[in-house]
């Protein structure tokens, strides 16, 4: 999924500089400064109300007001809607799934492939990495499983070919053995070129599975760095601001 | 046969083919309501007023009311684009007094248009010689050609937008946009223009509506309400976003209408309300519901 606007190697896929968001008056993120390669899994680990789902939205263009600059392979995001962000390649598995209920499983997914980028993954290949929903292709997505609704919700977003993944919250209410499941398959992704980002409320499986975090809180970066660099411990007292 | 159930039959017969006019006032409501939740008053104005448009353009060219309707759909789906684009979708997410408050204004607006414009005369288009053929059926029963294509007209309008809806993308797309707007947006949807697509569709129907109207019956600027309760009744009686259901729901409506007007004239209009109260009554979800929605 090499494109020759970013050939060159170690420029970032996507930076925000100084990117705050606001919400009529509250300031939800404060002047961030992010970047993340191709390839690479970043987390976005903070408290509820840390600004997180808003730093994704702000990504998707889907907030009331930003400041500050996001840069996705040397283009500006900032005053582009979502659709145009989907097509260049920004994909958003949101948090809560939100698919359409009264849509069946196979519609759903073709959402995906009807407001992306055409690409390798197809929606045989999505069906083949979850076999449990293959199996429902046809159903209604509102009588599926928590977990069966997440990968369709995931599956969505990665039939849209994303060069770039946001993550936001998708093990909340899921059995821990969906979770599993879900968290082995996301690395894989990686050797596409496709960066991952992830927001997920457990900090240990956070580090485990990326290569850098950023600790929000408050709405501003306290805390960032590698993650093999660092433990639970220490990243918990950033998130209780000792 | 005795005189009197054929005489019934026949009404049975005749108020069946009324209710494919009134389906095809109901289709673009069924989408709209139906499908994409949103209350459109001015409905029936809207199909008054592309009965008013489509007498002008065809008597201007001299063309036959069918052949002006079929030049007149892109104009139709056009129009309906922008409305949506420009009036209708500042509304989409808003409560539903606005979208009631608004689409009642509209109606208000097109009606004093139509009272100024045209004045108050009644007005009907002519059909030619097609209006007065009619075909036995045996018996001694027979039935207008002209009424019988107004259903066949009804039945495949309902057969392809029920394609249309379930069976394309952009089918799907409308049914996502209508579950969800916010979780649409979020995920990349063009929700305004999908939106205003739908819309479109509901001015090819409305302007199918006007045609198959303006030759079948007498029309005046002000009729637009009187059409928009027909619809609204044959929408939830056949069931909130089940197409098949504003088929049946529309024969139901023009049956009991023709068998009312046979005990009393006074009963036609009372009797489609009292069949109404009582389906709502025992089905409040309609006759074919697509199952509760979340």
């Amino acid at each position: 999924m090499a494109n020759d606007r970013d050939h060159n190697v170690g420029s970032a896929l996507l930076t925000t500089s100084g990117l705050s968001v606001y919400y009529d008056q509250f300031q939800a993120v404060r002047e961030v400064d992010f970047s993340i390669d191709a390839g690479e899994i970043v987390a976005l680990i903070g408290a509820n109300g840390a600004g997180k789902s808003s730093f994704l939205k702000a990504l998707v263009g889907q907030v009331d007001r930003i400041e500050g600059g996001i840069e996705f392979s040397g283009r500006s995001l900032t005053s582009m809607s979502t659709p145009a962000i989907s097509a260049a390649g920004i994909a958003l598995v949101p948090e809560g799934r939100r698919l359409f209920p009264s849509l069946t499983v196979d519609e759903n997914l073709r959402i995906g492939l009807s407001i992306g980028r055409r690409g390798l993954i197809t929606l045989d290949q999505v069906y083949q990495w979850f076999p449990s929903i293959a199996s429902r292709r046809g159903q209604l997505a509102r009588n599926l499983s928590g977990g069966e609704q997440q990968m369709v919700a995931l599956g969505r977003a990665l039939l849209t070919n994303p060069r770039l993944l946001l993550c936001d919250e998708i093990s909340l209410g899921l059995a821990p053995v969906v979770v599993g499941q879900l968290y082995e398959f996301l690395p894989s992704l990686r050797s596409s070129g496709m960066g991952l980002l992830i927001v997920e409320q457990d900090v240990r499986r956070s580090l485990a599975m990326t290569d850098r975090f950023y600790c929000l809180l408050e709405g501003a970066v306290r805390f960032s760095g590698h993650s093999k660099e660092t433990d639970r411990e220490t990243i918990m007292q950033h998130y209780f601001g000792v | 046969m005795t005189i009197m159930a054929f005489e019934l039959l026949n009404q049975i017969i005749q108020g069946a083919l009324i209710g494919g006019l009134y389906v095809l006032f109901a289709i673009g409501l069924s989408l709209s309501l139906g499908v994409m939740r949103f209350v459109n008053i001015a409905h029936g104005d809207l199909i008054v007023l592309a009965s008013f448009i489509l007498m002008s353009f065809s008597a201007v060219l001299g063309l036959s009311p069918f052949i002006a309707a079929a030049v007149l759909m892109p104009v139709a789906f056009l129009a309906f684009y922008v409305l949506q684009r420009l009036l209708l979708q500042r509304l989409v997410g808003t409560n539903l007094l606005g979208v009631i408050l608004v689409t009642f204004g509209l109606a208000i607006v097109i009606q004093n248009g139509l009272l100024q414009t045209y004045g108050p005369d009644t007005r009907k288009l002519s059909g030619g010689a097609l209006e007065l053929k009619s075909i036995s059926i045996g018996g001694g029963l027979s039935i207008g050609l002209y009424p019988l294509l107004v259903f066949a007209t009804a039945v495949v309008v309902i057969f392809a937008l029920d394609r249309f809806l379930y069976r394309t993308s952009i089918g799907s797309r409308i049914r996502a946009v209508a579950d969800d707007p916010a979780a649409a947006n979020l995920i990349g949807l063009p929700s305004a223009k999908i939106y205003g697509i739908a819309m479109g569709v509901v001015g090819l129907t409305v302007m199918s509506a006007a045609c198959c109207m303006s030759v079948w019956t007498n029309f005046d600027p002000e009729i637009g309400p009187s059409r928009l309760l027909i619809a609204f009744e044959v929408v939830v009686l056949g069931g909130l976003g089940s197409l098949w259901g504003t088929l049946v729901g529309g024969i139901i409506i023009g049956v009991a209408q023709n068998l009312g007007a046979q005990v009393d004239a006074a009963w036609q209009i009372l009797a489609q309300h009292l069949v109404f109260l009582v389906i709502l009554f025992l089905r409040p979800q309609g006759l074919f519901s697509r199952g509760s929605r979340t």
